[in-house]
């Protein structure tokens, strides 16, 4: 097969274009040159560029480098920072996997003659049945199905995923058996276009909107104290806040941007017994009935009912930040992506003055 | 420098480096870098086993030092200059900036055209517009600039500036010309600057090697601080093997000229008329008769260039969009933009540029080549 293979100059996709070669697969790599700023970590600093370039050059591959910087502003960065303007906890990487790396590269794969285009991803691309699904990856504690979960059959048709049948050790024993210089890279971190130096988030999102100051409320609207940027907190938070008193441990439960104000409330208006989504996906089509949802990254997966846009916990579970993925399973293995979509907040949502 | 040995993977594979499955391979990228010519190659090879440090005081050293003051007087003829007016460099960008050392940018205005060794190098100077031809607004040039920068011909367009109507509008103003682009097609000692950078890479000597001319009575600020080489104007142990290389090939190049020009120009205005035939949405950048003979640029619609550039490069086309950053990304281009071409027009640019040595083959095939791959992209 002709493959294209994203190389970001880390271990993962280094080891899934060597791996692709020696299957005789006919391969040529790309890295994708995305932000154009600041950043000392992530996938897209010209020495990562130059990384997987050597890597190519090791391989004996063609490879190039595409500028989607422009794409990457409109598409993943500007809606990252409108999201933590309206008090929300985007995910950017499934954002990125979404329109850029599962959408234009995967198109342009396609405009290039490929058959089909490889990521380093630990993912595996399984069949059920007749039709393609995304499985978890053999090594678990490095899943990343969650930050892949939108591939519908199309793309699913068109992605192949080397290394999710490895354990990352075995990746990396096998980098250094190859020889390739990114044996020992370490693991990319964070948010790729945030540099960690200089003051990380605070910074980025300071120069990009401004931050603005909010008041800090309890569940009853009584005023607790005031946090100097809103766009900063997060659900669930408990530190960095100055929400006086002590006593019983205290969460973010509800951020409003428009009026500025953060609710606190307690360990069990933490939590909630069901979320509507927007932007629903589905590897195959839509389910309906009992699903694993998972909502973070590296979160467990449980038990729930999806009927229509709305998943029901079976236990009431931590409240999920407006904005985040919630990613579906299937029920009962938890091994299958089903599909999944933004949290929109609880509908079952604290209601500060009657409680 | 510690040796380091090579790694080769232990994998399988059936090809040794990137394979082009097409024997015909065209090469349209001349103005990214030209192959060194056989003479400038032998000559080099000659230099560098003649060894010697031309600032030494024995026998050697002045070998190398004849060698060097040589390759000076050969270049300095070509230029219109005086010996002592040529500093070398490790290239055009060295030279250009160079030639801006020191110069605060306030009161320095540069066309909107210029390459980002000179825009990079006076951050914030003033811009002088250039017309939808891609040419010069010489009556916009700030009558208060102590310091211009024009090119004598664009390196993406391959537009030829018209640096004597600069010269004529700023008489007292430092002129710098870049003439990296414009080497191998026109005579530089027609050119009225006072300051002048060429490359050697880009008309047939060896990559690492640069001049400047520097008019006498103009001051430059040395960038290199050092053992006080090249008149005090720029330190260090002069590349003598690059020097006498581009030496050799500038003369080439300049003997050639006529001929060459003539004879690259009728190729370049086939390949072009026949793009433009064969390709439809298809404007070409810049009047022809005001372009370098090499040079074939154009804005193909619908088309993104990256993905041009591979699909050429698998089918045996070697081209450019005509502006790429160190990563190998490519960018909507600065030239393009300033000749008031639309942002998604200019990300679907293609440059062609054609060398001395190319031949009526590399024009077929890449006529045949061009108009396929668009063809497949926009099908």
């Amino acid at each position: 097969m002709k493959i294209l293979v994203a190389m970001s100059g880390g271990v993962d996709s280094s080891v899934a274009a060597a791996i692709l070669l020696e299957q005789g697969h006919d391969i040529a790599g790309v890295t994708l040159r995305l932000w154009g700023g600041e950043s000392d970590s992530g996938c897209c600093s010209v020495a990562d560029v130059d990384d997987a370039r050597r890597v190519a050059q090791q391989l004996g591959i063609e490879h190039w480098v595409f500028n989607f910087a422009e794409d990457f502003d409109a598409k993943v960065v500007e809606p990252y920072v409108d999201a933590h303007a309206a008090g929300q906890t985007p995910n950017p990487c499934i954002e990125c996997n979404r329109h850029i790396k599962f959408d234009r590269l995967l198109r342009r794969s396609g405009q290039l003659g490929f058959d089909a285009l490889a990521t380093g991803h630990h993912v595996r691309r399984v069949r059920v049945g007749s039709r393609w699904a995304l499985a978890r990856a053999v090594d678990t504690a490095k899943d990343q199905s969650y930050v892949v979960h939108m591939l519908d059959q199309a793309a699913l048709a068109r992605c192949v995923f080397p290394i999710g049948e490895m354990a990352k050790s075995t990746v990396r024993e096998r980098a250094a058996a190859l020889g390739l210089r990114t044996a020992d890279k370490p693991d990319s971190q964070d948010v790729c276009f945030i540099a960690a130096k200089g003051g990380g988030r605070r910074t980025f999102l300071g120069s990009r909107i401004g931050l603005h100051p909010g008041r800090v409320v309890d569940t009853s609207g009584q005023t607790l104290g005031t946090v100097d940027a809103i766009e900063l907190v997060t659900i669930g938070q408990r530190r960095g806040l100055d929400a006086g008193g002590v006593g019983e441990r205290r969460f973010v439960v509800d951020i409003d941007a428009v009026s500025a104000t953060i609710t606190m409330g307690n360990a069990s208006d933490m939590l909630m017994e069901s979320v509507d989504l927007k932007g629903l996906v589905w590897a195959s089509a839509p389910v309906l009935g009992p699903v694993r949802v998972q909502s973070s990254a590296h979160g467990l997966a449980v038990r729930g009912r999806i009927d229509d846009s709305r998943v029901t916990f079976d236990e009431p579970q931590r409240r999920i930040a407006s904005g985040q993925s919630v990613v579906f399973y299937d029920d009962p293995s938890g091994q299958i992506v089903l599909g999944g979509g933004l949290a929109t907040g609880s509908p079952a949502e604290l209601d500060p003055s009657g409680r | 420098m510690r040796f380091q040995p090579q790694v080769r993977p232990n994998v399988k594979s059936t090809r040794l480096s990137p394979v082009y499955p097409m024997a015909v391979r065209a090469y349209l990228d001349h103005a990214a870098t030209t192959p060194m010519t056989t003479r400038a190659r032998e000559a080099m090879i000659e230099a560098l086993a003649s060894f010697g440090n031309p600032s030494g005081t024995h026998t050697e050293a002045r070998r190398a030092r004849q060698a060097l003051e040589e390759a000076r007087d050969r270049i300095a003829d070509r230029l219109g200059a005086r010996a002592r007016e040529v500093v070398f460099t490790s290239g055009g960008t060295e030279a250009l900036n160079l030639a801006l050392a020191g110069r605060p940018p306030s009161g320095c205005a540069i066309s909107a055209i210029e390459h980002d060794a000179v825009r990079n190098a006076v951050p914030g100077a003033q811009e002088i517009p250039v017309t939808q031809d891609g040419l010069i607004e010489v009556d916009a040039i700030p009558a208060d600039a102590r310091c211009i920068a024009v090119m004598a011909a664009n390196n993406e367009t391959g537009v030829i500036q018209p640096v004597g109507r600069v010269r004529s509008a700023a008489p007292d103003a430092v002129l710098v010309v870049d003439a990296v682009c414009a080497a191998a097609w026109l005579d530089l000692g027609a050119i009225p600057a006072d300051l002048l950078a060429i490359s050697g890479h880009k008309f047939g000597g060896p990559q690492g090697i640069g001049a400047l001319m520097v008019r006498e009575g103009t001051v430059v600020e040395p960038l290199l601080h050092g053992g006080g080489q090249e008149r005090e104007r720029r330190s260090g142990t002069q590349n003598v093997a690059g020097a006498v290389a581009m030496a050799v090939a500038f003369d080439e190049v300049c003997e050639m000229r006529a001929v060459a020009t003539a004879r690259v120009a009728e190729l370049r205005d086939r390949l072009g008329d026949g793009l433009l035939q064969a390709i439809g949405g298809v404007t070409e950048t810049g009047l022809r008769a005001s372009k370098t003979s090499g040079n074939v640029h154009l804005c193909i619609e619908g088309i993104e260039s990256e993905t041009l550039l591979v699909l050429l490069d698998r089918a045996g086309v070697a081209a450019s969009a005509g502006s790429a950053c160190a990563s190998g990304a490519l960018h909507a281009s600065h030239v393009l933009l300033a000749m008031g071409i639309a942002k998604e027009k200019a990300l679907g640019s293609l440059r062609l540029t054609l060398g001395p040595d190319t031949t009526e083959a590399e024009i077929t095939h890449a006529l045949v080549m061009i108009a396929e791959c668009v063809a497949k992209l926009r099908a």
